[in-house]
């Protein structure tokens, strides 16, 4: 157990809407689960993204959008984790994301979509068991 | 409010219950918690007596509606003479489909408008930024241009309707575009009656819609107070807000007094471009949320009035009564909405509602049933203003003023609401004020710790969310209610039409006009003359935030978990 490192988690907030209420609660859960949590900060673009999950080398990428802009700015996000080779990351989305849009979602490489009133644990224990384990 | 004599007889009474019929039925019928707290952590009592209100000087803390303190209302006649306006927030896709949805909600009753503008608007790009990729019309009606206020203003008089716009860090721009509309219109400027948002304080923890950094934000916020009170006498040049404060995390006393800390900042900014307080003070108004905790709301409205009455008076000297009156919009709490079973939505609508009139509310918004979810329907938005409609008309709460008033519990409640917040407020006087305590993110941490424990709080079933952490249904009752989406195609008609928009302008005056906004800028003047004559030209939103951000710079978010 010692050998393994702490899963790194990059909490990013894609669009340019400001409610960054669930994601500040959802990187501090996770901390105090034992993991090393960053969060971006407002409005990043999907390049900047992209480049601080290379950049910071991390095993998980969180997705907060609560804009409706998640159809134009997910797609684009994936396009370019998979150019930069980043394949064995676990990504994960959270917001306002209707149900008709999961499918899609999913289908993009995006494991999972946790909407409102999701319990803290529910995504620590997704993280935990799908993260990608690394020595 | 009692006799000596008479409170005495109470507490020995209230002894002898104590320790006889109180122990028995604890042993039998235990209660449900060690302590009950509101969100506020105030901790409540098990019953109030006179004995909570002992100290309560009716003249002197209550007295009646219309007069100093205002705890009762600001109006002698309260909802008797007239009653809340009902305005509902509402803007998406085109400027047209906006139009359509005002002229809709005329019809429907509603007595105001106000104007949700989309992200992009919001942050001041124009809708062809790479940023707003995605961005159009989602949350908001794009407004790129003084073109796009025309086409949402087509075939309503703005001297028969009031207008609210829930903008800050542009709200220069748009409100000079308004003032052009209503020049167009031949609507002299001493009848637009509205409101513009414009609190960038607490964009800069709670909101976080900040374009410009905090110092030059404030200035342009003062350069509108400074620009109603010489022409636009019926405008309300700021909405000074806790809404967003509480949907970032505050409780309720955090609001509050969090609130009242930027307006004594904006008060003393206009002071300093030699206004007199009774000159702008006036048309402050205010914008809070309702959430859950029913009394604990009731309470904080009634301590918002009779503390801002207090601080104007006794701080800044205001001599004039209304400079004293603390006017309110108040929002139901789009955070308390939940996406599972969202019909359940529209009954903690109709409790906040509730509270917010019996709190003594100016002007209501109440939240559609679908907010978890999307924007709202049509039908989501009729039901949410039917809710104002039977509490006016058919619940008889808004016969009397302030029917609460004398609750032994809500009189407690208000005197310790108005006391914590005081605390808050000595607290943040002691740190230096408002950008020293911002800076070191003292609000940013007090919000994030309040939203932790509350998300806490649920997750351990302390709090109990109905329909979320407790009775819950597997089938998924949203699938049946319709949900409003937006045309992608929204974003290249608004991208055409401001491509078109800059091709068939005057492309030299418009130059012209930007140049002399960054000489004005730089030289510290009030804009606000300068940036009507700028949207008037048809210099986009844009165009002249990046003459204001060449000379102020951008703001940079300081981030806190």
């Amino acid at each position: 157990m010692s050998s393994e490192r702490k899963i790194r988690v990059l909490i990013a907030k894609p669009g340019l809407d400001s409610h960054d209420r669930g994601a500040k609660i959802v990187a501090r859960a996770l901390r105090d689960a034992g993991m090393e949590v960053i969060y971006t900060g407002l409005r990043q673009t999907p390049e900047q993204i992209v480049e601080t999950v290379l950049q910071e080398d991390v095993d998980v990428l969180g997705l907060s959008i609560l804009s409706g802009a998640h159809m134009a700015l997910f797609p684009r996000i994936m396009e370019l984790m998979q150019k930069k080779g980043l394949t064995d990351v676990l990504v994960f989305a959270g917001g306002i994301i209707p149900d008709e849009d999961v499918p899609h979602i999913k289908k993009m490489g995006i494991k999972e979509v946790f909407g409102p009133g999701t319990p803290l644990e529910t995504i620590i224990e997704f993280v935990r068991k799908n993260a990608p384990r690394r020595i | 409010m009692f006799k000596k004599e008479k409170l005495e007889e109470i507490a020995e009474n209230e002894k002898r219950w104590r320790q006889t019929t109180l122990p028995k039925w604890l042993s039998t019928r235990p209660e449900r918690k060690p302590t009950f707290k509101n969100t506020s952590e105030f901790e409540i009592k098990r019953v109030y007596t006179p004995l909570d209100t002992a100290d309560l000087d009716y003249i002197r803390d209550l007295g009646f509606p219309g007069e100093y303190p205002f705890t009762r209302g600001v109006h002698a006649t309260m909802y008797r003479g007239r009653l809340w306006t009902m305005r509902q927030f509402s803007g998406f896709g085109t400027a047209e489909q906006t139009n359509q949805r005002f002229k809709f909600l005329l019809k429907e009753g509603e007595t105001g408008l106000s104007i949700a503008f989309d992200y992009p608007t919001i942050m001041g790009y124009d809708s062809d930024h790479p940023m707003a990729r995605g961005e159009v019309g989602k949350c908001g009606v794009a407004v790129s241009s003084l073109k796009d206020m025309e086409v949402l203003f087509d075939g309503i008089p703005l001297d028969k309707v009031t207008t609210s716009m829930t903008i800050n860090g542009p709200a220069a721009m748009l409100l000079a575009m308004y003032i052009a509309v209503g020049d167009k219109q031949g609507v002299p400027r001493e009848k637009l009656g509205g409101t513009t948002q414009n609190d960038m304080l607490k964009e800069f923890f709670a909101q976080k819609l900040c374009i410009f950094p905090p110092r030059p934000s404030v200035k342009l916020v003062t350069d509108i107070i400074e620009y109603c009170a010489r022409h636009l006498p019926k405008w309300n040049p700021i909405s000074i807000s806790g809404y967003h404060i509480r949907e970032a995390g505050a409780n309720a006393v955090q609001e509050l007094a969090f609130t009242l800390y930027d307006g004594i900042t904006y008060v003393e900014s206009t002071l300093e471009r030699g206004l007199k307080v009774d000159d702008f003070a006036p048309r402050l108004s205010f914008f809070f949320a309702s959430h859950n905790d029913f009394f604990e709301e009731i309470a904080k409205f009634r301590a918002a009035r009779r503390l801002w009455a207090k601080i104007m008076k006794e701080r800044f000297h205001a001599k004039n009564p209304r400079s004293l009156w603390m006017r309110m919009h108040v929002q139901t709490s789009g955070c308390t909405l939940t996406a599972q079973q969202p019909l359940n939505n529209i009954i903690r609508v109709t409790l906040q509602a509730l509270a917010a009139v019996l709190g003594g509310t100016q002007s209501l918004h109440t939240n559609s049933f679908d907010e978890a979810l999307a924007l709202p329907s049509e039908l989501a938005v009729r039901v949410a203003l039917r809710t104002q409609q039977i509490i006016a008309y058919e619940s008889g709460v808004a016969n009397t003023i302030d029917p609460l008033a004398g609750s032994y519990y809500v009189e407690a409640l208000t005197n310790e609401m108005e006391e914590k917040a005081m605390e808050y407020i000595q607290k943040i006087d002691d740190m230096g004020g408002i950008y020293a305590a911002i800076e070191k993110g003292f609000f940013q941490r007090e919000i994030a710790n309040s939203a932790y424990k509350y998300q806490t709080e649920i997750d351990s079933k302390e709090r109990i969310l109905v329909g979320v952490n407790d009775y819950t249904v597997e089938e998924k009752e949203m699938e049946t209610i319709p949900i409003l989406k937006i045309d992608p195609k929204v974003e290249e008609e608004q991208i055409a039409r401001l491509q078109k928009l800059k091709n068939e302008r005057d492309n030299h005056k418009v130059k012209q006009v930007l140049e002399k906004l960054h000489y004005m800028a730089e030289k510290n003047e009030n804009l606000m003359p300068t940036i009507i004559e700028a949207v008037k030209a048809y210099a986009t939103l844009g165009e002249i935030c990046n003459v204001l951000r060449a000379v102020y710079g951008e703001y940079r978010e300081l981030i806190i978990i």
